[in-house]
């Protein structure tokens, strides 16, 4: 009897009832091991950045070297991100909207960033835009550097950040009905206007969160970056080679309090990035 | 299809279709091929034999045993959690699921660089574990527990966010009837639940596996680079570039690369798995309806 008031009375429960077992289990196993493996770090590195005082702190991630890194990291991540968006959007509008040859091979293909370890394509496209590589080679006569250099940087960000856009835009133009494509012809609009108003706000969402997305892993990443920016201080040196460098040198506080600037970053991105999502499932809802 | 290609007025004209296709592919050659050629092209530049010799030579051999040590560990790790997380969000209803759900993609959005100083300041010697380590002589930082940790915190999310949009999509009728018609929470489980997300659960894995093999930012902070001894694939392909050892270095690389390729066919063989799936459920919900119509 008091099973079946409880049922109907879940808001003073913390769960709601159920015949399914194993919450308690699976729940336990899981919050045991993500504390374990995420949060209890995450707090031992603010206790470490909270050892300082505010103006130590302030100091450390305000120094020169390190802003020099921010500019690079957060510049050439942005750049990036742009590069992404446009191709992206239109690699997605091929996969989704044309017939070539080779098709499902390329639209497996998209996916190769998240496959290939950082440090092989670090490797490789070192290699390539190197001055005497198969791209490089092209571009030193003009004086142009890419590899060792802020461009190099750009450029392996953007191979790490590919697949976001085109796998965030990809779905939801496969899901658009032709109907609002024909009404809107059918009200003589041009191709171009039919775009412009009618297919873009309903991918802008889409594509505003594989942008913020391939943006937040660019600013991390480490492996594919390394290899081609050369690594030369004030100038290549991106955030995250930073914290690497501090901890060469036991300087366990700085690369905390370094740490901590990113990982506020990286949940402002996460926040932005679900803000994102929930705006485009009600956009989604909406039609 | 055939009747958009057709109409003017929705379909771009020919030159923009051919535009747009000959900039995606240019861009894409430029991005993805060519990289993934480069490796193998770099690996096999002296030979065969050169090759064979990178990838037989000790540490090298080491550095593959390691690897395959550490996703043994991990991988299996995150495939309890990702279970485990998945059932508990998907087949109950309880407060703060959402803020649950954020927490496991946390590992996506920071760098692999902050996931191996969490470690490091967690379980290094300065660290808050560290002394408490020292006096059991037991090392997790440079030494292999250090990387398996590394290793699982960046790949935890993998298997857990396949799982739950699709558990959630299925419910729990299948369930609550098992489990009503007497079966225990067991039974329920490997006869009703693993059978119905198996694929997912394959698809999970295969990307869990293949971060794992490849991850090196998070590796490359807590390993010490102790060659032959604390030495993942990845971080030798690094030692021997910075050495110069340029078809060494790739020859490890192409490896990894094989093991990229690999991934990238069993993923797309998985997800047109499934759309055939989807296509023939589709068609025999349609029939139904036509019969009952009839």
């Amino acid at each position: 009897m008091s099973a079946v008031v409880l049922e109907r009375d879940p808001p003073r429960t913390l769960r709601r009832r159920s015949i399914i077992p194993g919450f308690g289990l699976t729940m336990g196993f899981a919050l045991t091991y993500m504390s374990l493996l995420v949060l209890i770090p995450f707090v031992a590195m603010f206790a470490k950045a909270l050892e300082l005082s505010w103006a130590d702190m302030w100091a450390l991630v305000t120094d020169e070297r390190v802003v020099a890194s921010y500019r690079l990291s957060f510049g050439a991540s942005l750049l990036a991100a742009v590069l992404n968006l446009f191709f992206g959007v239109l690699t997605a509008w091929a996969l989704v909207r044309y017939e070539f040859p080779g098709k499902r091979v390329i639209d497996a293909l998209v996916d190769l960033p998240f496959a290939l370890p950082t440090a092989v394509a670090g490797i490789a496209l070192t290699g390539i835009y190197a001055t005497t590589g198969w791209v490089g080679q092209y571009f030193e006569p003009f004086g142009i550097r890419i590899s060792y250099t802020a461009i190099g940087v750009v450029i392996a960000l953007t191979f790490i950040g590919l697949p976001f856009v085109v796998r965030t835009v990809q779905p939801v133009l496969q899901d658009l009905e032709a109907e609002t494509e024909e009404a809107a012809a059918t009200l003589g609009a041009t191709r171009w206007q039919t775009f412009r108003r009618v297919l873009f706000p309903s991918l802008l969402p889409a594509i505003l969160t594989g942008f913020a997305m391939a943006f937040a892993r660019a600013v991390g990443e480490y492996g594919s970056v390394v290899f081609i920016a050369g690594n030369i201080p004030f100038r290549t040196e991106i955030t995250p080679l930073l914290i690497i460098i501090r901890l060469e040198q036991y300087d366990f506080a700085g690369a905390a309090a370094i740490g901590c600037v990113m990982l506020l970053f990286a949940f402002v991105m996460l926040l932005l990035i679900n803000m994102l999502q929930l705006w485009s499932g009600s956009r989604g809802r909406a039609h | 299809m055939v009747r958009r290609r057709q109409n003017p007025a929705l379909a771009e004209p020919r030159w923009v279709r051919y535009t747009i296709l000959a900039t995606v592919l240019t861009f894409l050659a430029f991005f993805l091929v060519m990289p993934l050629y480069a490796v193998f092209h770099e690996a096999l530049r002296q030979g065969l034999g050169v090759y064979w010799a990178s990838i037989t030579e000790p540490d090298a051999v080491k550095a593959i045993q390691l690897t395959l040590l550490v996703v043994a560990i991990s991988v299996p790790m995150n495939v309890l959690f990702g279970i485990c997380a998945a059932w508990a969000i998907t087949k109950f209803q309880f407060r703060g699921k959402q803020v649950l759900i954020s927490l496991i993609d946390l590992p996506f959005a920071v760098s692999p660089v902050i996931a191996g100083l969490i470690i490091v300041l967690m379980y290094g010697a300065h660290g808050w574990l560290g002394p408490w380590l020292m006096e059991h002589e037991f090392r997790i930082v440079f030494a292999v527990p250090g990387i398996v940790l590394a290793t699982a915190f960046v790949t935890f999310p993998f298997v857990a966010r396949e799982l739950i949009p699709h558990m959630q999509e299925q419910g729990t009728d299948s369930e609550e009837a098992a489990l009503s018609l007497g079966a225990s929470g067991w039974q329920t489980f490997f006869r009703v639940t693993l059978p119905a997300i198996k694929w997912s659960l394959l698809y999970g894995v295969i990307l869990c596996n293949a971060r794992a093999m490849g991850e090196f930012g998070a590796v490359s902070v807590v390993s010490g680079k102790i060659r032959g001894l604390t030495n993942t694939m990845p971080l030798h392909v690094e030692i021997l570039y910075n050495e110069y050892q340029l078809a060494a270095a790739f020859a490890v690389a192409s490896l990894l690369a094989g093991l990229a390729v690999v991934t990238l066919v069993v993923k797309s063989l998985l997800e047109w798995r499934a759309a055939r799936e989807q296509a023939r459920a589709e068609q025999e919900g349609l029939a139904q309806l036509q019969e009952r119509l009839a």
